[in-house]
């Protein structure tokens, strides 16, 4: 599975301005929201279950990357989005860094195998150091799109 | 002290597969022994130690890993790793929100 198979670019934010762990998630869904990603009537259920993941662990996986995820009934297929905050964000993450580069992933309950993909895409272009400082240093949402768009292309993992 | 080697082939069993809180708690119980663990799928090799080596598997229900313990404390390691695995990561059932499948 590819970032264009689940990245919804029109709802990237490449300068959050939320501070918070609860405000960064919701600067995000609100973001699939309002794109027409997401459905209004479901934008504080997918809040709310994804706060509720978090309070099982933290999806602050280190390295400044956070995963914060939920299974939601309202998805027929892996919605995802990106988020960038310049001044990073306290999220509870193992190695106790601030995040700054936050990959938002709304999957269907009944397709764990598709979730998994998506997982599996987002980890492996992860591990690549160049992958994550251009992400880091994005500020616009064009320049996301591209960073994802070579990730596809497979110029970062080889 | 010498170094053991020690391996096992399990199969992924639970439905929702090595998703994020499966992963975290391999590495967990990997992270207490002081063994290199490594785990192998088809050709691909990561450390058992990392949460985003481990979900590079992308490994779904059915899938079969095999997990590799270097080190004195080898023969414990894999013992741990193996009930895991194959007790299909029970806390992943216990903690899931009552209101959403387990796995969430």
């Amino acid at each position: 599975m590819k970032f264009s198979d689940f990245v919804k670019t029109e709802a990237i934010k490449a300068e959050l301005t939320a501070s918070d762990k609860e405000a960064v998630i919701r600067e995000l869904v609100t973001s699939l929201v309002e794109t027409g990603q997401l459905g209004a009537d479901d934008q504080e259920s997918i809040v709310q279950a994804i706060l509720k993941r978090e309070e099982l662990g933290s999806t602050g996986i280190g390295r400044g990357i956070a995963v914060p995820h939920t299974k939601h009934p309202s998805v027929d297929k892996p919605i995802g989005t990106v988020g960038i905050s310049a001044t990073g964000v306290d999220f509870q993450s193992l190695d106790g860094e601030q995040v700054q580069l936050f990959f938002m992933l709304i999957s269907p309950p009944d397709q764990p195998n598709d979730h998994l993909r998506a997982l599996e895409n987002i980890s492996k272009q992860l591990q690549d150091e160049t992958f994550c400082r251009f992400l880091k240093q994005s500020r616009t949402s064009k320049d996301v799109q591209q960073i994802l768009e070579e990730a596809d292309n497979n110029q970062f993992v080889s | 002290m010498s170094d053991l080697f020690r391996s096992t082939t399990v199969t992924i069993s639970n439905p929702q597969g090595l998703h994020m809180r499966p992963a975290y708690l391999f590495v967990s119980t990997a992270s207490k022994f002081e063994s290199k663990i490594e785990v192998v799928k088809d050709d691909i090799r990561i450390d058992g130690k990392s949460v985003l080596d481990v979900l590079t598997l992308g490994a779904t229900q059915g899938t079969k890993v095999s997990v590799e313990a270097t080190g004195a404390d080898a023969q414990n390691a894999i013992a741990a790793l193996e009930d895991l695995v194959n007790s299909g990561f029970p806390a992943n059932v216990d903690s899931a929100p009552a209101s959403e499948p387990p796995g969430v």
